[in-house]
């Protein structure tokens, strides 16, 4: 009986995972380096400000973003592209990089992370001396 | 309203996303006509619209357009936004993903037949655009009294 009831437990939590997995969009993202760091750049329109949320740590970067979109109350929709409003993203960081300094910007939507790097992991020029 | 997301209470467009998405699994592009204006699943702009007894809301989201690039018409009931996204790629750097599109788009759709195309207003914020448009009084449903 308790078997039963554990397998159904187990069932309805993965259901509601796959959910969750399917209810959440992955914005897309423009990724480029140079030698100062890394920028970031993701689309997800429809999030102010105040429903952005961005966690660092060491390891990792996580973006989340709520879009909240004013509709008329008593609106039927006739046709949707767009049937999420919750952005999900991560990404692993490289010790190089320096989170505590990460610098971030919203307009229009668009998300610009800059990630810098440590002093120490700057590219140096390397001199060669003529002997 | 677009706001509810995540599990359960599945907000409307979820809902009609799902059942959109099984549709195409299921039988392809389906065993019904595409409207002829229709794009395939993924063009840019994303597109949403909604309608009320009083007017037609559409929703473009277009994050970081430039709103002077964007070009709204409308031609009787057939509205059409054409507009420009241009990503300034940063020099020197060395770009490890590029998933966000750059250049320029239109997209047209054909809303239900009483819009009035000289009542329409257009915002962008946050980078969505969002298109109203009112419709024609005579078609409003009206409670008739009995005498």
């Amino acid at each position: 009986m308790t078997e039963k009831k554990d397998l159904e437990q187990q069932q309805s939590k993965a259901v509601t995972e796959a959910k969750q997995a399917e209810e959440v969009v992955r914005p897309r993202v423009d990724i480029c380096e140079d030698a100062k760091g890394i920028t970031l750049q993701a689309d997800m329109p429809g999030v102010p400000k105040e429903g952005l949320d961005i966690h660092v740590d060491k390891e990792s970067l996580s973006i989340e973003g709520k879009a909240s979109i004013e509709t008329p109350k008593d609106m039927e929709v006739l046709y949707a592209d767009v049937s999420v409003t919750w952005y999900q993203r991560s990404f692993s960081l490289s010790s190089e990089l320096d989170a505590s300094r990460i610098d971030a910007a919203l307009k229009d939507g668009v998300l610009t992370l800059h990630i810098p790097k440590r002093e120490e992991h700057k590219p140096r020029k390397i001199e060669v001396r003529a002997g | 309203m677009f706001a509810t997301l995540r599990p359960f209470e599945g907000s409307l467009f979820s809902d009609f996303g799902r059942l959109e998405r099984e549709m195409d699994q299921l039988f392809g592009s389906g065993p019904w006509p595409n409207s002829i204006r229709s794009a395939a699943r993924g063009a840019y702009p994303p597109i949403n619209v909604g309608s009320t007894p009083d007017q037609v809301d559409i929703y473009l989201f277009a994050a970081g357009v430039d709103s002077k690039s964007l070009d709204i018409s409308i031609q009787q009931n057939l509205l059409t936004v054409a507009g420009e996204r241009k990503i300034a790629l940063k020099e020197g750097a060395n770009y490890y993903r590029k998933e966000r599109f750059d250049g320029t788009f239109r997209r047209a759709l054909t809303l239900p037949e009483d819009v009035d195309p000289d009542r329409v207003e257009a915002s962008y914020k946050d980078g969505v655009l969002h298109i109203t448009i009112q419709r024609r009084e005579a078609v409003k449903p009206r409670q008739i009294e009995i005498k």
